[in-house]
Order: C-alpha cells, then structure tokens, then sequence
C-alpha cells in the first residue's frame, strides 16, 4: 500500500548519517565520558563535537550547551531551574497560554512552593503579541517563556520581539524551540533569548537526546544532582550515542535547511489549499503565513478527531489530532480553546507536518483520499445532521 | 490499540442514520466530551423492530453504538433494557481502559430511546406504564480506573495506589479527574 507519514511533530526518522556515526559508540566506543582512560576519552571528544555541531547550528559557544534526554526535560530545566536560580529577584513567572504541558505543569509545580504566573493570551492565530509580555511583567517577574513555533497549529512567534521587551524590563526569557530549532533559522544572537529548549527528534535525530542553551552567566539551578557532568548543571552518564546523532542531525539540518524549506513550503499550500478546496466546514488553524514550513493544521467540524486518524491510518496515512504528548488525555487541546475555537470544533483537530522526504504525490494521494473519510464520519454524525438542518432552516 | 471487532464495527457501522417518525429518541454526551450519541428506535408489540444511530465521537464510540443496534435488534423492551454498557465492551473483545467510560455510553443512549418511548406511551394513555426505572438505574460501578496510570481504584478510593495521584469527581460529569487540575478532563467544568 501507498504510505504516507506525515507526523514529523511527534517523531522523524534518524537520518542514515546519524545513524551511522552512533553506531560505533554502543559497542567499540562504548566508554563513559567522565573515565579518564583512552576508550572514555574517545566518548567525551565524541560528546565536545557534538557540542560544537549544536552551538553552530544555534550560533552560540559550545559550553552554553547542556544535553539532557529529551524536550520535556529541557523546559523543565528552563522554567524550573531559572525560576529557583533567580528567585532573590522575584517569584513571579509569565508564559503563553499555548505552551506544552511539560511548561505548564512546571509552573504548576513552581507554583506550589510560592510562585505565582501569568498567562499571555494569544489571538485567534495563535499569536503572542509583545505588548500583552510587557503588561504582564511586574517587578516580582523572574522568568518570561514563550514558545518559538507552536507544534499543534504550527504558528512562529515574533520572538526577538518579546525577547526586547524582557530585556528592557530586565527579565530572563526562556523560549520552547523543539519545533522550531532544526527546522527554521534560530539564532540565540538575533533573536536574544536567555535559554532555549530543543529536541533531536524534530529535525532527524534519535529520540533521548535533547538540549537547553542557557546563556552564559545566566545561573541555573540543576534537577538532577549528581556528578559532574555538563558542567555539574546536569548529572547523569551522558547518553553518547544519542548525543553524536544529536550532533549530526544538527549539523545537517543547517546544511539542508534553505533548500529543504523551499520545497516543504510548496507542499505545504498545496496541501492547505487542496484541502480547504476540497471540503466545507474547514478551519486552518494557526497562522496563515507565520507557520512551520512543514506544517498544515485545521478543525474539520462535524467530526472528532480519532475517527480521522484510524481511517486514514487504514490507507497508509500516519498523521496526528493534536500533540502527541497528549493524545490519550481526551480533552480537547488547550491551544485550540486558548485561540477562541469552541469544544466541539477543537475535537476535530487535524495536525499534518511534512517529513523532509515527503513527495508531491504523497500529498496528492491524501487530498485524494481524505475528503470520503469526511464525508463517511458526516454522514454518521448527529452534529452535521443538526447543521444541515439548521442552514434549512435559514433558507426556508 | 482496538480488538478487530471494534475496527470492523467502526469501518462498517450497522443501523447508521435516522428514523424520521422515530417511536422513541434518546441523546447521550456532548462534544465537550468529544463523544454525543443520538438513538433512534421503532417499536411493536413490545419489541425493537428498528433501531438506527448517529454518533459524534472516536472509533471505540461509533463501535459501541453499532454493537449495541445489532444486539438490541428484535429485542423486547426488557430484554433490551438488560443489556449494560458493559456487556457491549465485552462483546466488542473489550475496550481500553481510557475509554471505558467516556466511549462506552451506547446502552445508556439505547435506554434513553426507550424511555424516551415509555414516556410519551404513558403520556398517550394517562396511565402509568411500569416499574422498569428500578432496571434502568440498576447497572452500577464497582470499580473505575485511574485516569492517569489506569490502575483499577476501587469505588471511592480517591488516591491512586500506583502513581499516588489525588483524584476528585466532577460535579458536572461526574467523571474522576486530578485534583490539582482547574478544570475537568472530561467535561471542561471548573473544578474548584
């Protein structure tokens, strides 16, 4: 059968050549980073090359870099290890209303030694705007974060904006980038964030590796104590394999980006007008224009969104109804809600991001065999039989 | 995640659609739940002689609506009355946990149609019909499940003996959620 993955928010596939430079490091190069014999020395050179690979995608130097095992456990980091680090300032934190839960439910976690938050709202695209930052720091703020580009409806924040704002009022400004860095340019010179999350297995590398930038002089507090790894910021036997296809997936991600992008942008609206084209009652979701080169997301109404899954996993078409690190809970998404969509609508939540390897006549077979599916799970829905009868109802 | 029961019924839906002169109507859920369920029912002679569904909602809850047209079928009232949510998750090879509660509402709407019935029977003949409200609320929980870990929780046990997580039931929907949560995984309702 025809296959089609088009879930790049929740996992790409390892590009062969971080693979292949892993390898070695399960079984000839095997060594623990911190042995100070040659087989653990070969291990930590491997770990500072990786270093090196992430600090040049980013621009920034090399010991800003801390790995950690994935991108939940690098917000963590930032928020909670900020917060505390900082807290002599104040015990005040201000995030978006659209972050990822292991954002959230660290503030929550924050709040219950003594914190207080804020949440910005966004607009109906998705968007923070700067103004709303600035009105929410108060002179107890400690720590702003904001996402760089939202994995659910794929809007890019006007980061370096919001990153002005908390320099004047001399706050930290931490930003969530796992969907953004690898996949669109990120400078932490030009966009001037403090501390920056990102996750190797959004742009093709492994799974467990992850990292947070934090800028130097900036003090953080660790969350898990140890030895002295990563500058005794994060201890634990580094994971080194997953950290060298970390490196690689870096390094090649810069490389490929530009040309990469220009293609996925092309797909990308014909896949957003193709769709919108093809069947009513339609939302897109997000941003029109500021969104993730790979990323299509919509509301179909009428419908909810498991049903669309399974059918469409049954014609070889892998795509998601929200973030994966949700998609059990069964609630509908807090970012849809925060961008003014009602409960019913938000249900039938549609996320498509394109791999780096997707093809025209993949997205021509999913427009081909989407629009029956809709029409399926209508045709069953007390929903759109109401809805059919109310616009009878106005014409009559 | 599905047993192939469960797909089958999903891809090909028994009883689908409407009955425009309907004897009985009964709705369950609504889409904050994700899930909303409306059946329609024919009787005669004390039987089911048709019964037709629309559902809104995941896989697990299109199954279970079609499971429970197909065993309700010919049925008599009573008969119909005895089958429990439970009973369709068993004929269906079984459910996930997760959805064992919030999917599995097609009995309860089945019921609901035939009250529905009853009601407006009663309402034709002035005279009070029956005695089956007792049946209807028969069908208890014993044992839920922790929404977080899925452990079993025995009935009003509110800390989960796994993953230690402190649950209270949603007033609005009555449904088991995080204490420290602000509002209700299920139904949307604030919590405290």
């Amino acid at each position: 059968m025809f296959g089609f993955y088009a879930d790049r928010q929740a996992a790409t596939s390892v590009k062969a050549e971080a693979l292949e430079a892993m390898l070695p490091f399960f079984r000839e190069n095997f060594g623990n980073a911190q042995s100070l014999h040659s087989i653990g020395q070969k291990a930590s050179e491997a770990l500072e090359k990786a270093r090196e690979q992430v600090a040049s995608l980013l621009d920034s130097q090399p010991e800003e870099i801390i790995f950690v095992a994935s991108g939940s456990e690098a917000n963590n980091l930032a928020i909670k290890g900020l917060a505390l680090a900082n807290q002599a300032k104040g015990k005040h934190l201000v995030i978006s209303a659209i972050e990822h839960v292991s954002i959230l439910k660290s503030v929550k976690f924050l709040e219950k030694l003594g914190f207080r938050s804020t949440i910005v709202p966004v607009d109906e695209y998705g968007r923070v705007h700067p103004d709303r930052v600035a009105e929410a720091i108060t002179s107890e703020t400690v720590l702003v974060s904001v996402m760089m580009a939202n994995n659910e409806v794929g809007t890019i924040q006007p980061i370096a904006e919001i990153s002005r704002v908390c320099k004047e009022k001399g706050v930290l400004f931490h930003s969530d980038g796992v969907a953004a860095v690898g996949n669109i340019p990120v400078n932490v010179k030009t966009s001037g964030v403090d501390a920056l999350s990102l996750a190797a297995d959004q742009f093709g590398g492994p799974k467990g590796a992850a990292a947070l930038y934090v800028k130097k002089g900036v003090k953080l507090t660790p969350l898990i104590d140890g030895g002295n790894q990563e500058g005794s910021r994060r201890g634990g036997t580094e994971n080194v394999p997953a950290i060298v296809g970390l490196g690689v997936a870096a390094q090649l991600s810069a490389q490929e980006m530009k040309e990469r992008n220009q293609k996925l942008v092309v797909l990308r609206d014909k896949l957003i007008q193709g769709l919108l084209a093809r069947i009513d009652e339609v939302i897109l979701t997000g941003h029109p224009v500021e969104r993730l080169p790979y990323h299509a997301s919509f509301c179909i109404k009428f419908v909810e969104g498991e049903s669309m899954l399974l059918s469409l996993d049954l014609k070889g078409i892998q795509v998601a109804s929200g973030s994966a690190c949700t998609s059990k809970s069964l609630r509908a998404s807090h970012v849809l809600l925060a961008m003014g969509i009602d409960q019913a609508t938000a249900q039938g939540s549609l996320v498509i991001s394109l791999l780096d390897e997707a093809k025209e006549e993949e997205v021509d077979y999913f427009l081909d065999n989407f629009p029956p599916i809709v029409q399926r799970l209508r045709q069953m829905s007390p929903l759109y039989t109401k809805h059919l009868q109310e616009k009878k109802d106005v014409y009559r | 995640m599905y047993t192939d029961k469960v797909m089958d019924h999903f891809l090909n839906p028994r009883n689908v659609g409407t009955i425009p002169d309907a004897d009985g109507i009964g709705e369950v859920g609504n889409p904050v739940c994700g899930d909303m369920m409306t059946f329609y029912i024919k009787v005669k002679d004390g039987r089911l002689i048709d019964i037709k569904f629309q559902t809104f909602g995941c896989g697990a809850a299109i199954a279970v609506s079609s499971m429970v047209s197909e065993m309700a079928k010919g049925k008599t009232l009573e008969e119909a009355m005895k089958i429990t949510n439970e009973l369709v998750a068993q004929e269906l090879g079984g459910l996930p946990k997760n959805k064992m509660h919030c999917s599995n509402l097609g009995a309860d709407a089945l019921h609901k149609a035939i009250e529905n019935y009853k009601k407006k029977q009663e309402e034709q003949s002035k005279s009070s019909l029956g005695d089956d409200e007792e049946e209807s609320k028969k069908e208890g929980r014993t044992w839920s499940h922790c929404p977080y870990c899925d452990a079993p929780l025995p009935e009003n046990v509110m800390l989960c003996s796994r993953c230690q997580i402190r649950l209270i039931r949603c007033e609005h929907c009555g449904e088991l959620v995080r204490e420290d949560e602000e509002t209700c995984s299920h139904c949307g309702a604030a919590l405290h």
